[in-house]
């Protein structure tokens, strides 16, 4: 789907967030980003979103061009819903956006609510959700536009675990079911682990690609208990002290 | 018991007052008790009336002209970054600037008294609503401002359905400070223009009684002020707060 070829991101105040970071995307992938705070997830996502451009490198599509507005779907480590609409016209608005009409977008975005399991909640306002369901509506929004990539941001680390498991799992599902690519930051290595395909390991900051580890899990709720989950997150808890170690050397 | 709190420390306090006036026999031309400012309002209440109306009609204009200007303001220099940098420290001087110190100026500059009364009371209650406003048109959250960008948004949709809205709170608590501020600013610039004998507002009864030496007359006016102010306060809060529960917060 996309390549990204040794991108460079200095901020103006000479941080240099990444260096050199090349990784290939491929379409239908669930890639899980795993790396210790600061080592530039987040601005490789930012990267790969076009709202932030790199210093050097170059981000590559396989169908040429840059992806269209609504085509890449971004889920924040906040839910970050605007406070003053309700559930349905939180998951309008990328419709809106792009010039929909309410009434016409109305059985698209009853369908992206029931795809997260908040059908009934429609017209509640982000301040009767939970913190769960308001991610559910976040993940929602993104999904609304039927994006080709989506990109998410640490979306479940400020939730509890239960609620964290069940957002997993259904992100799994949501994945299976869309055909969708995802790439997914997150400082846990339990969560990379279970929910992707690939899991890519960063060094510390400036941020490169140190390795990746390709999962060989059968994705479902079972997968938790499965002797596989633990020898794989032993495999990259392994891989990530050694890519400390040398990056401390 | 502490929601009646406030009337009832009012009633023991007003008692108080009469009952210490009557003790020691004050004369009223010094100290009236509460019992003889409510009299003097009832010798002419239509006159304290009429004063009360001018005084809040001023209020209100420019509580009103304040409020656009200031929203207008803002918006331009959200808009623009030049004329953000040109104006922003410039705001500052009308919120330092007593008030007093220019109502004369102006009074004399424009003369017709109801349209020099409103200009003073204007200036100083443009700053709260404005900077506030300020504020929050900037204050719209960075990965909302991202996904905006991302769905291809226009700046004006971005206005519209972003920044706007989320100014609302910021300028309602602006606004209601500034409420405050524009009777403050017509009641100065009333006693400025009041002396040349051309207002009729509450605060030209106050210079009246006083030069007659009413002085129970003088407390009447002071306290329909006083009472216009809580009055404001208190009705644009709730404006606020009816704004903000009919659209799902607080
Ligand atoms: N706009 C910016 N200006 C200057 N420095 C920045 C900017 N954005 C990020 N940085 C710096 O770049 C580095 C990488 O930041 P980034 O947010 O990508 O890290 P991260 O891996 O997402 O961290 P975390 O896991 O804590 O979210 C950090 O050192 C950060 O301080
Ligand atoms: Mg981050």
């Amino acid at each position: 789907m996309l390549t990204l070829d040794r991108l460079v991101r200095r901020f103006p105040n000479g941080t240099e967030a990444l260096h050199e970071a090349s990784l290939h995307i491929g379409k239908g992938d669930f890639i899980t980003l795993l790396g210790p705070s600061g080592c530039g997830k987040s601005t490789l996502l930012r990267l790969i979103a076009g709202l932030d451009q790199p210093d050097q490198g170059r981000i590559a599509w396989a169908s040429g061009t840059a992806p269209a507005p609504g085509e890449i779907g971004f889920v924040f480590q906040d839910p970050t819903l605007l406070p003053w609409a309700d559930a349905a016209d939180n998951v309008f608005l990328p419709l809106r956006l792009r010039g929909r009409s309410r009434s016409g977008a109305a059985a698209e975005i009853q369908a992206a609510l029931a795809r997260v399991g908040l059908e009934r909640f429609a017209h509640a306002h982000p301040r009767e959700l939970s913190g769960g369901m308001r991610m559910r509506v976040s993940i929602a929004r993104a999904l609304v536009t039927r994006p080709r990539l989506l990109l998410m941001d640490e979306p479940f680390a400020a939730l509890d675990e239960f609620t964290r498991f069940r957002l997993q799992e259904d992100l799994q599902g949501l994945w299976r079911e869309l055909g969708c690519t995802v790439v997914f930051v997150t400082h846990s290595i339990y969560e990379a682990c279970f929910l992707a395909r690939r899991i890519v390991l960063m060094t510390p900051r400036p941020g490169r690609i140190a390795q990746e580890i390709v999962s060989r899990l059968t994705p479902g709720p079972g997968a938790r208990l499965a002797l596989a989950y633990t020898e794989l997150v032993a495999e990259v808890t392994r891989a990530m002290q050694a890519s400390l170690a040398r990056a401390a050397a | 018991m502490t929601r009646f709190a406030p009337t009832l420390f009012a009633g023991f306090f007003l008692v108080l007052w009469e009952a210490a006036v009557r003790l020691a026999g004050a004369p009223e031309y010094l100290v009236p008790g509460p019992v003889a400012i409510v009299g003097a309002f009832l010798a002419t209440p239509s006159l304290f009336l009429a004063s009360l109306a001018s005084t809040l009609g001023v209020t209100a204009t420019a509580l009103a002209v304040a409020a656009v200007l200031g929203v207008a303001l803002a918006l331009v220099m959200q808009a623009s970054p030049l004329a953000r940098a040109a104006f922003q420290p410039w705001t500052v001087v009308l919120q330092v600037t007593p008030i007093v110190a220019i109502a004369p100026l102006v009074v004399v500059w424009v003369g017709d008294p109801f349209a020099s009364v409103v200009i003073c009371a204007t200036i100083i209650a443009f700053f709260p609503v404005f900077s506030a406003t300020a504020t929050g048109l900037a204050a719209a959250p960075p990965e909302l401002l991202d996904l905006f960008r991302l769905n291809g948004a226009r700046r004006w949709d971005t206005l519209l359905l972003l920044r706007l809205p989320a100014a609302l709170p910021y300028f309602l608590a602006g606004l209601r400070i500034s409420g405050g501020l524009a009777l403050v600013g017509t009641v100065s610039a009333e006693i400025v223009a009041g002396s040349g004998g051309v207002a009729s507002g509450l605060a030209y009864r106050i210079l009246e009684a006083g030069y007659r030496l009413q002085v129970p007359r003088m407390f009447a006016a002071l306290a329909l002020l006083s009472a216009s102010g809580v009055a404001i306060n208190a009705a644009l809060g709730a404006l606020g707060r009816a704004l903000l529960r009919g659209r799902g917060e607080a």
